[in-house]
């Protein structure tokens, strides 16, 4: 059997020209600004994906999936699969190249603001800043039942190969588990003096993870006022543009390792002590 | 064939442990009552419905009436005495009537004495009777239709979830599944529901995450799978949750609308839902000895301290609780073909050897239970969001399945840790359990570890190290290790937890109809 290969496609006339920008400023600045997936050759644009369409097997659903493909820009599209799933659906995977183009400039992130530290280096920071073990308080709120983020921060075990808060000599960690309700938080947080409280959420349903951890930061602003805690929230629905909104100090979203947490903390502290409240 | 060499003292003295450690547990089960238990038994002398009139929203008759006789006589007694000497009393039709009377505040709860409390007692004995007698026909029905329809045409059973929340979309969802090769279907409940004190009522549309457990809703996915099993020629199981603060409620719930399975994990609800401890353990054992009326299958939890716990340093604590459960569960009248001990593929790909090291914690659980119904629970952890590679993964976790004997697979995702399955995520996840099933569903049969190879010396170190732990458990008390964070590294101490409030020491006088006839196996 033969590998059918998709022709690159026809680039259009302004897509061009912005392929020749491109070129420019790739020269000129040696990052490249303008950017289009790669699949085996630059600016191919090729890109795969699948998706169920509620149209049972036969030529008109292929007709449907390649309209589909091209309203996404992928034009053109092959359906290099399909299948039917019962007698009402079909599954189709899609190879095909986009037409679009991507400004590299026009990117937001939320870049690091901090230095990486090892642990041993956390340590003195909060060895010198603090004078005591620095408590971090970490729970899942609400329902939630999932352990499994703030876990891997904070038991030694750690995640991706980094260890835990748990591991770092200066760190007081409190593991209060899964489905801690608002207030018992705020009451053990006190009770530990926290430095830190973590909030981990995973299930998003009806938005569960924003209205718990607004609930959770307007509870320790009415509680504490300006000697709360650090408040950070993790899991991986959360937008670390989302700060703000949510109340707290940071966010973290997935894939984030207990090293970054542990280093944003010392940076955090070190920043408060610069700027009492 | 036993392919790991198992040395029979060994595996003799793991069994002796778990069932001294345990011992002290079965007691305090014995000798305490839970407003759980209480309600259960209301439900199987026939009371239902709600009240839909309270300010909270739908509250069930059994909840008002147990409450009541908790705030007005204690249930140290039973709640059966006080609520059928009302009902004599009050010369009442049902309990449904005497609910009605006690929301309106006309009826006084008090222990009956004398010729009353007999009266009492063989009221509600046949009550209760005529609900287990229900039960009765549901299992009679069930080996029917079983004999009719048949079993799944080979091992393992397959096990697939639907969650949409609202139970007619969960029909759908099944039927579409029992049609693509689906032997069991489960409904996940709503998030939450395990920290309700109550069972909702009626045929529900608005789950978070999952579906609610009701006893319309387990009558509605019953009687959808009735009809799909017809039409596939087998039988297709039907799985839900006896779980969380209702634990014997749902379980009751199950035997009367004729579910086939449901997870019942002598320790899940302490450790993943902070449950108190003397609750789940008094609840567990009244909704085993339901269960093995019923003839429904448990599954038990282990699979969870994985999720936790490292899968590799873990490994014997997974062993620990499946003998646990093994014991607790014979304890309450479960014989092992009904008791589906749980475990799964949780190692971190990462680690060099770690599908040999699967296949000999698989091989492990299933030559110290040969003849229970194992339950094998896909990968979770290490599923990333890297879908292709999750689909290599639960490729794998297919194969140890198949080639180590499993009776129970529960179907993984590649959209596990991502988002709810979508159709074609589901459609693709049997799709792989077929080609590895119908590739190599009989490798079994050329499969010989070798006698001093890595697997059967991991298999042995990991039994060794469970015997040293139920050793020390033995020694410390159960409850001392459940509160020192021994399983799944979570640490509940026994005073504390969700639902303590509803543990009552029982009186010397305590009466349970549904334990007396569950413990005679009587029906009258």
């Amino acid at each position: 059997m033969t590998t059918t290969r998709p022709a690159p496609a026809d680039a259009s006339a302004s897509d061009t020209a912005a392929t020749d920008t491109a070129a420019t400023n790739t020269a000129a600045t040696d990052t490249k600004r303008y950017v289009r997936p790669y699949g085996d050759t630059s600016g191919d644009g090729m890109v795969q994906t699948s998706f169920t369409l509620p149209v049972p097997h036969g030529p008109r659903a292929e007709g449907a999936a390649l309209l589909l493909a091209a309203k996404m820009g992928m034009e053109p599209a092959m359906v290099v699969h399909s299948h039917a799933i019962g007698p009402d659906f079909t599954f189709f995977v899609v190879y095909g190249s986009v037409r679009h183009i991507i400004d590299l400039t026009e990117v937001e992130v939320v870049e690091r603001e901090y230095p990486l530290l090892p642990p041993s280096e956390v340590n003195t920071v909060i060895k010198r800043a603090l004078r005591r073990k620095m408590v971090v308080v970490g729970a899942c709120i609400g329902t939630d039942a999932h352990t499994v983020g703030i876990d891997a921060i904070l038991n030694i075990k750690g995640f991706a190969g980094e260890k835990g808060l748990e591991y770092y000599r200066e760190l007081r960690v409190v593991n209060l588990g899964a489905q801690v309700s608002v207030p018992d938080l705020v009451k053990r947080a006190r009770a530990e003096k926290a430095d830190a409280v973590l909030v981990s959420q995973v299930v998003t349903q009806r938005d569960a993870h924003i209205l718990n951890t607004q609930e959770m930061s307007a509870a320790f602003r009415e509680a504490m006022g300006g000697r709360r805690p650090l408040l950070i929230a993790g899991g991986p629905r959360f937008d670390p543009r989302m700060a703000g909104d949510l109340g707290v100090d940071r966010v973290f979203s997935r894939g984030t390792t207990p090293g970054e947490v542990a280093s944003y903390l010392v940076h955090a502290i070190n920043q408060r002590k610069e700027q009492p409240a | 064939m036993p392919l790991l060499d198992l040395d029979p003292a060994v595996v003799a003295t793991a069994r002796r442990l778990a069932a001294k450690a345990a011992a002290p547990v079965v007691e305090i089960a014995r000798s305490h009552t839970t407003v759980s238990v209480e309600r259960a038994t209301l439900r199987l002398a026939g009371i239902t419905g709600a009240d839909s009139t309270h300010r909270a929203g739908d509250v069930p008759w059994v909840n008002r009436v147990v409450d009541t006789v908790a705030e007005h006589c204690g249930l140290q007694d039973g709640v059966c005495g006080p609520v059928f000497h009302a009902l004599a009393e009050h010369d009442l039709g049902s309990l449904t009537e005497l609910a009605e009377a006690t929301a309106a505040g006309q009826v006084t709860f008090r222990v009956p004495t004398g010729k009353d409390a007999t009266r009492a007692d063989k009221a509600a004995r046949a009550a209760v009777a005529k609900g287990l007698r229900t039960v009765d026909r549901n299992r009679a029905q069930r080996d029917k239709l079983v004999a009719k329809l048949g079993d799944p045409p080979r091992r393992p059973w397959i096990y697939l979830i639907v969650a949409t929340g609202d139970i007619d979309e969960d029909v759908v969802q099944a039927a579409n599944a029992a049609r693509a090769g689906a032997d069991i279907i489960a409904v996940i409940r709503s998030t939450g529901q395990s920290l309700l004190d109550y069972v909702p009522e009626g045929a529900t549309h608005h789950g978070f995450a999952g579906t609610y457990a009701t006893q319309e809703n387990f009558r509605i996915m019953r009687a959808a799978m009735d009809e799909v099993s017809r039409e596939v020629g087998r039988y297709v199981r039907v799985t839900n949750y006896a779980s969380g603060l209702c634990m014997p409620e749902i379980a009751v719930l199950a035997g009367l609308q004729r579910l086939d399975m449901m997870l019942n994990d002598s320790m899940y609800g302490i450790l993943f839902r902070d449950i108190n401890p003397i609750r789940t353990f008094v609840d567990q054992r009244f909704s085993r000895q339901v269960h093995a009326r019923a003839g429904i299958i448990i599954n038990t939890g282990e699979d969870n301290y994985l999720t936790t716990a490292d899968a590799v340093d873990a490994a014997h604590t997974v062993t620990v609780s499946q003998l646990l459960n093994e014991h607790f569960a014979h304890e309450a009248g479960l014989p092992d073909e009904l008791l589906g001990l749980g475990h799964a593929f949780e190692i971190n790909p990462k680690v060099p050897e770690s599908f040999r090291l699967e296949l000999a914690h698989a091989l492990l659980a299933r030559e110290l239970f040969p003849d229970a119904p194992l339950k094998w629970m896909p990968p979770t952890k290490h599923m990333t969001g890297d879908v292709f590679n999750g689909y290599l993964l639960d490729g794998f976790f297919n194969l140890a399945g198949a080639l180590t004997g499993q009776s129970i697979l529960l179907v993984g995702m590649m959209t596990e840790a991502v988002v709810t399955p979508f159709l074609s995520d589901r459609d693709l996840a049997l799709a792989n359990v077929r080609y590895v099933l119908d590739a190599a569903g009989g490798l079994a049969e050329d499969f010989r570890p070798a006698p001093d190879g890595l697997i059967v010396k991991r298999a042995h170190q990991v039994l060794g190290e469970a015997v040293d732990l139920l050793g020390r458990i033995v020694d410390d008390g159960l409850l001392t290790a459940i509160a020192s964070g021994t399983f799944g590294l979570m640490k509940r101490p026994p005073d504390q937890g969700r639902g303590v409030a509803g543990v009552v020491a029982k009186a010397d006088g305590y009466r349970n109809p549904a334990t007396d006839l569950l413990d005679e196996g009587a029906t009258k």
